[in-house]
């Protein structure tokens, strides 16, 4: 059995379900899976313009592996725009970030669902609390 | 409010396990009265998706917090879709007791 995949941290899931290309005159074709980590390293590395060693970081990644997801991104947006095929952003191995939070005083994590009306640590009810993803 | 810790043995001294879908017990604990009920994991030789079948006994039982030291990808999902709060805790060196005597 191979290794399972870490998940990739995602800040931000893409504000798109896909795209589809127009004004094309072969039918309908098959569509390429943009994954969200893909999207999440084409973001960090082309739009903010970071080193990938900084991306990978964020992402809690190698930055070896960084670069292979970055390269798979890269490759599935070609194909889409020479093969003609829709994009469409499908959710892969990523784990969204906002929803996790650490406790500083215990440094336990833990996850805050919206039926939840007090914001402590679940475990020893200190109110120091943050964001993983401000950890970094 | 209905919490449940991974555990791996049965009663208050046994160590913390920190898996969540093979541990071989579960603590049930109640955090209005204190009390606290032990059970086996059934599915802890499952083939596949252990993770999975916890999950619905834990909705089963009503529970709202699981404490262990990691989630599978597909207890993730399921335990967010049912607004169940995951608490991991990083280290086993505790006790079951150890963590019930921090939540309160």
């Amino acid at each position: 059995m191979p290794r399972r995949k870490r998940l990739r941290k995602v800040v931000a899931p893409p504000g798109f379900k896909g795209f589809r290309p127009y004004g094309n005159r072969h039918g309908k074709r098959d569509h390429v899976e943009l994954l969200y980590e893909e999207y999440e390293a084409i973001k960090l590395a082309d739009y903010d313009l970071m080193k990938h060693q900084e991306a990978s970081k964020l992402m809690g990644v190698s930055r070896p592996t960084f670069a292979r997801i970055y390269e798979s991104a890269r490759r599935k947006m070609a194909s889409a725009l020479v093969e003609i095929r829709e994009i469409r952003s499908v959710f892969g191995n990523a784990a969204l970030d906002k929803s996790w939070f650490i406790c500083n005083a215990c440094h336990a994590r833990f996850t805050m669902p919206s039926t939840l009306k007090h914001f402590n640590c679940p475990l020893c009810k200190s109110e120091f609390i943050n964001p993983i993803n401000s950890e970094q | 409010m209905k919490t449940i810790i991974s555990s791996s043995g049965k009663g208050l001294e046994s160590p913390f396990d920190l898996r969540f879908g093979r541990a071989s017990w579960f603590c049930l604990l109640d955090e209005e009265t204190g009390k606290t009920r032990f059970f086996q994991n059934e599915y802890k030789n499952e083939f596949q998706g252990a993770g999975g079948k916890v999950v619905e006994k834990v909705v089963e039982l009503g529970v709202t917090k699981v404490i262990s030291g990691d989630f599978g990808p597909k207890a993730k999902e399921l335990l967010d879709r049912f607004n169940i709060q995951m608490v991991i805790i990083p280290d086993d060196s505790q006790t079951i007791a150890d963590i019930i005597a921090k939540l309160k």
